[in-house]
């Protein structure tokens, strides 16, 4: 069972409790609400734990009273509808309400940024800039709310939205406020990687297309973006997203981050800036010596993937028109005459074997002016140019810049864009994120499976009371939880988690009073 | 019983009252005591000084300022403005090490100082805090005079004022320094071997251009920072919070609850900061003992700039001058002592073709106001305007047709200024290419400096040679009065050579 700790004696409970208020069975949730009620009704903060209920209600409400339409008289039709569904590149407007109505973790994403349960500005003033379904852009959206928040999600129903700055005041009352008096606060370091970016090295896409190959650029990119942020700058709360198609965002959230001014944001942007000038512009790497430990570090990083997927993967050089530019980025002329000469007799002749072709002629003394020293940094020069991370650095510059949403789905593809975990980057597969259709199958399929729950579901929907199941002793399952949006999810909860410890201790230093009340917060 | 609360000390005023009584008490203030010589400002001052004080340390400041202004503004090199703003320091705002004194931070001496210092400081702060282009300038010569004394202080006592900062710095120790000595020589550039330095870890944020160029080592998001670096992030801070704090000031200044005393003069001096005005002083051009005169102008004549010179030529020759040429050259005579009578008269007998009632009608007004003695007033309290410098000349409008005014070597051709030279007598050939290369480079001070040199080089030797002038006096002037001044003290030197 899962509550044979009461969530009230147990502090350790409550503490994760408060991080989620919607956990699932592991946690001890299902007594929590109730149990709070009671309290509630004796305690100064009951309007806003009466808030946090219905919240809490919200969520449960919805595959209670608008999904058992579908999914309880006729789940196989509502099956055959996503599978007659047009492909998956368009998403029609049912289908995106739906997922708002059943799966978008508006609690989470609320959390996240609010950086606590009770509201406040850090979510009241932050920005949403939301994309409709007629293309129409509306910008300075803002939502005192979580429950507001999905509101209003669900009566506009955006093929996707973005999150911008956090402003100094509520961004709906701009137009009250004299020019100029709007000043973002803070935002998130955010940094962008696109495989268009890297159209000129990779064989397989270019485009928007993607595949498995190809994502291993996104792959260390993010690695090495990763390790520089969290080794030389100490960042910790770095949520990883797949950005629906074929790149990924890093959204950096600790509270030293979102605070930086944008001279700062440039400075970082700068720091892992390496690619300058166009693909017309012949050598873009050419660092000075020694490599500053990022470099050096980052170089080590990347070897095995130079090795890997530029060499072999990709079979970058395979191409005589590659080849030429890899030849166009040695410092050698006699060495790339002797190149030339043997990769011209032999056409066919693979990347990596061409790589191993420059040690080999330049032992055998080809260039009597050719410093060993020279040709290495050419080659290190070499190895970063071919996979050092491509930044869209514009993005990071600025605190007002708008970055998609997580969690939301990728109009082109459908496809959800799901945290990625950093420590397992190279797990994941941007091919098997979910699409949204896919996902509302696997909750019809779910609930085919496990009638009684589905039931009870229903049961459950139509009392006012949401937590009659939790009496009986088994809790309801969440949309998301019945299907394979539950591990990202999962992941992003624990992230939050984590960034929610560390807001928790900084604010308990600055107001001692405080602590009373978040305790009893905590109890949900 | 009184609570004390640790946490929240008002830096300014002491909480030494119960809390709810404390709007009804008389504000005990924090005494200040200045154990540094360098001051970063961060307390503003509380005790009380005569308004006397009030204008005249504020004077001086300003004084300071301008002229470090005017040295950027003429590209000299840092030794160059070394060497002519250290004089003018010691003058004006000394503020001596703490070694100066056998008593240290004690000496009341010292403690004058640094409060004259401390409190300049405040003062135009709120005299410079009106407008972003102030604020600006006032910061930008600010940090200059701060890099200044700065790079001037004894070493001990540097490393002493950095330590009182509490900026966060946290030295490097000798033993991690080795763990990452190669990290360390390979992220900065430019250093040979780390022992040779002294290294801080600062939170990167304060080193933004390191990071942005990649050379400084990041750990953890401490940046590892060499000393060299040190001078370049004091500054940063001094500028960084100076600006911020400026910009408080200008938000607070509409609430400043003042009578109106302190307005008037604030307003005074932002209006003279910028041009070289602030430099000259009222009565600094005069000369104790000189006969100045309506009859001796023509005799004195000899010793006035070129500018004034040509202005005087002109008058002669026209019996007339233009608006701006009749104001340039009054207010200059002003400066050189001579009285609003005698000026009248000066005026009224070399304007030869008018009546009085003309002259009395048409000028007499205008050199009546420019001595302060008609007009609003402000003009009047501030005895009319002061006499212009070379900065305010060289930075009018070029003269028009018939106009005389303005600086010959800006505003005359080559030809015509060689030619003008020549009329006063200045005719060797070496220094006229001189001042022709001068004047192509827009070296105008250059010019002028150089041609009084020359004619005064028998007296300027002489004077060096028995000491009794120092490297102050023969400074470059800026300002046509002290060009007076000089050639005139240094021709009656060359008359009376045992003046002692």
């Amino acid at each position: 069972m899962p509550h044979s700790v009461s969530p009230g004696e147990s502090p350790s409970h409550r503490n994760d409790e408060e991080v989620l208020p919607d956990a699932p069975p592991t946690d001890a949730t299902p007594s929590g609400p109730e149990e709070k009620e009671s309290e509630a009704t004796e305690n100064d903060t009951k309007d806003r734990l009466a808030d946090l209920l219905f919240d809490d209600d919200d969520d449960d409400e919805f595959p209670a009273s608008s999904a058992p339409d579908t999914k309880n008289e006729n789940p196989a039709s509502r099956d055959a509808v996503d599978s007659s569904a047009p492909q998956p590149a368009h998403v029609d407007t049912d289908t995106m309400l739906a997922f708002y109505q059943r799966l978008f973790p508006f609690r989470y994403l609320f959390q996240w940024l609010n950086h606590g349960i009770v509201p406040s500005p850090d979510f009241g003033n932050r920005e949403f800039a939301l994309t409709l379904q007629n293309d129409a852009y509306l910008r300075y959206q803002s939502y005192a709310t979580a429950d507001l928040f999905r509101k209003d999600i669900l009566r506009m129903n955006p093929s996707r939205f973005e999150i911008g700055p956090v402003y100094n005041t509520n961004p709906r009352d701009r137009k009250t406020l004299r020019g100029g008096q709007m000043k973002p606060v803070s935002k998130e370091l955010v940094f962008d990687i696109d495989l268009t970016d890297y159209d000129d090295i990779r064989s397989c896409c270019e485009k928007a297309n993607i595949c498995g190959k190809c994502w291993t650029f996104v792959t260390m990119a993010m690695k090495v973006v990763d390790t520089a942020l969290r080794d030389d700058f100490g960042f910790q709360h770095i949520l990883w997203v797949y950005s629906g198609r074929r790149g990924a965002h890093a959204w950096v959230c600790d509270p030293r981050a979102r605070s930086l001014p944008d001279d700062r944001r440039r400075a970082i942007a700068g720091y892992l800036d390496l690619l300058r000038g166009g693909a017309q512009s012949g050598k873009r790497v050419n660092l000075k010596r020694p490599l500053h430990p990022h470099m050096s570090r980052s170089l080590e990083i990347l070897k095995p993937y130079f090795a890997q997927t530029t060499l072999v993967d990709q079979d970058t050089f395979v191409s005589s028109e590659q080849a030429q530019r890899l030849l166009a980025l040695l410092p050698d002329k006699a060495l790339n005459d002797a190149l030339r000469k043997k990769w011209e007799s032999s056409p066919d002749r693979s990347s990596t074997n061409k790589w191993a072709d420059i040690d080999s002629l330049a032992k055998t003394g080809k260039s009597s002016t050719l410093k060993t020293s020279t040709l290495r940094e050419a080659k290190q020069d070499i190895v970063l140019e071919y996979t050092y991370p491509r930044l869209d650095s514009e993005v990071s510059k600025k605190m007002i810049h708008l970055l998609k949403s997580p969690f939301v789905i990728h109009p082109g593809t459908g496809r959800v864009c799901v945290p990625i975990d950093a420590r397992k980057a190279e797990q994941f597969d941007p091919l098997s994120v979910p699409t949204v259709t896919q996902l509302l199958g696997e909750i019809d399929a779910y609930d085919a499976e496990n009638p009684s729950n589905g039931a009870g579901d229903a049961v459950d929907g139509e009392g006012s009371v949401p937590n009659d199941s939790d009496v009986r002793g088994s809790r309801k399952l969440q949309d998301y939880e019945k299907t394979s949006l539950k591990p990202y999810v999962d992941y992003f909860r624990s992230f939050i988690a984590g960034l929610l410890k560390e807001e928790r201790g900084g604010k308990r230093e600055r107001n001692e009073d405080m602590t009373e009340v978040k305790t009893e917060s905590m109890e949900f | 019983m009184i609570r004390q609360d640790f946490h929240q000390v008002d830096p300014k005023r002491r909480a030494t009252l119960d809390h709810k009584k404390k709007q009804f008490a008389a504000p005990v203030y924090k005494q200040q005591d200045y154990p540094h010589r360098l001051n970063f400002y961060e307390v503003p001052p509380t005790a009380e000084i005569t308004l006397e004080q009030f204008e005249q340390w504020a004077i001086d400041r300003l004084r300071i300022l301008a002229e470090i202004e005017a040295c950027s503004y003429r590209n000299k090199s840092p030794a160059e403005t070394e060497a002519h703003i250290t004089p003018l320091l010691q003058k004006y705002l000394p503020l001596s090490s703490n070694t100066s004194s056998s008593l240290g931070a004690t000496d009341q001496r010292l403690k004058n100082e640094r409060q004259k210092d401390h409190y300049s400081h405040f003062i135009l702060r709120l005299a410079f805090s009106a407008t972003e282009d102030l604020r600006r300038r006032f910061a930008r010569a600010e940090t200059m005079l701060f890099r200044f004394r700065f790079q001037k202080d004894d070493s001990r006592e540097r490393r002493a004022f950095i330590e009182s900062l509490n900026l966060d710095w946290e030295p490097v120790s000798d033993e991690e320094r080795r763990e990452l000595s190669e990290h360390l020589v390979n992220a900065t550039p430019g250093l040979r071997r780390v022992d040779e330095e002294s290294w801080y870890k600062v939170d990167w944020e304060r080193v933004p251009e390191l990071v942005e160029r990649r050379s400084v080592f990041l750990y953890r998001g401490k940046a590892y920072v060499p000393g060299r670096e040190q001078l370049s992030m004091i500054i940063a801070e001094f500028t960084a919070r100076l600006e911020r704090s400026l910009e408080l000031t200008s938000r607070a200044l509409p609430r400043l609850d003042e009578d109106d005393r302190l307005t008037p003069i604030l307003n005074h001096l932002s209006k003279n900061f910028g041009s070289a005005e602030s430099v000259y002083s009222e009565g600094e051009g005069f000369v104790d003992g000189a006969p100045i005169t309506a009859q001796n102008i023509d005799q004195l004549s000899q010793h006035f700039p070129l500018c004034m010179r040509s202005l005087h030529m002109s008058l002669r020759k026209n019996n007339h001058l233009k608006h701006y040429g009749r104001l340039q050259y009054t207010l200059f005579l002003k400066g050189i002592g001579l009285s609003l009578e005698e000026c009248i008269l000066f005026w009224r007998q070399s304007f030869k073709g008018f009546t009085d009632d003309e002259f009395n009608s048409r000028y007499k007004y205008n050199i009546r106001h420019a001595y302060g003695d008609v007009g609003g007033d402000v003009n009047r309290r501030g005895r009319g305007y002061p006499p212009y410098s070379c900065q305010k000349i060289l930075g009018d409008s070029n003269p028009g047709v018939g106009q005389t005014h303005g600086c010959p070597y800006r505003h005359f051709s080559v030809d015509n200024l060689i030619g003008l030279l020549q009329s006063t007598g200045v005719s060797d050939r070496e220094l006229l290419r001189g001042v022709r290369e001068d004047v192509e480079k827009t070296r105008y001070h250059i010019a002028c400096n150089r041609v009084f040199e020359w004619t005064h080089k028998a007296e300027i030797k002489r004077v060096k040679e028995d000491g009794t002038w120092n490297q102050t006096d023969l400074d470059t002037i800026v300002h046509p009065n002290t060009y007076f001044k000089r050639s005139y003290l240094l021709k009656q030197v060359g008359r009376a050579p045992k003046k002692a």
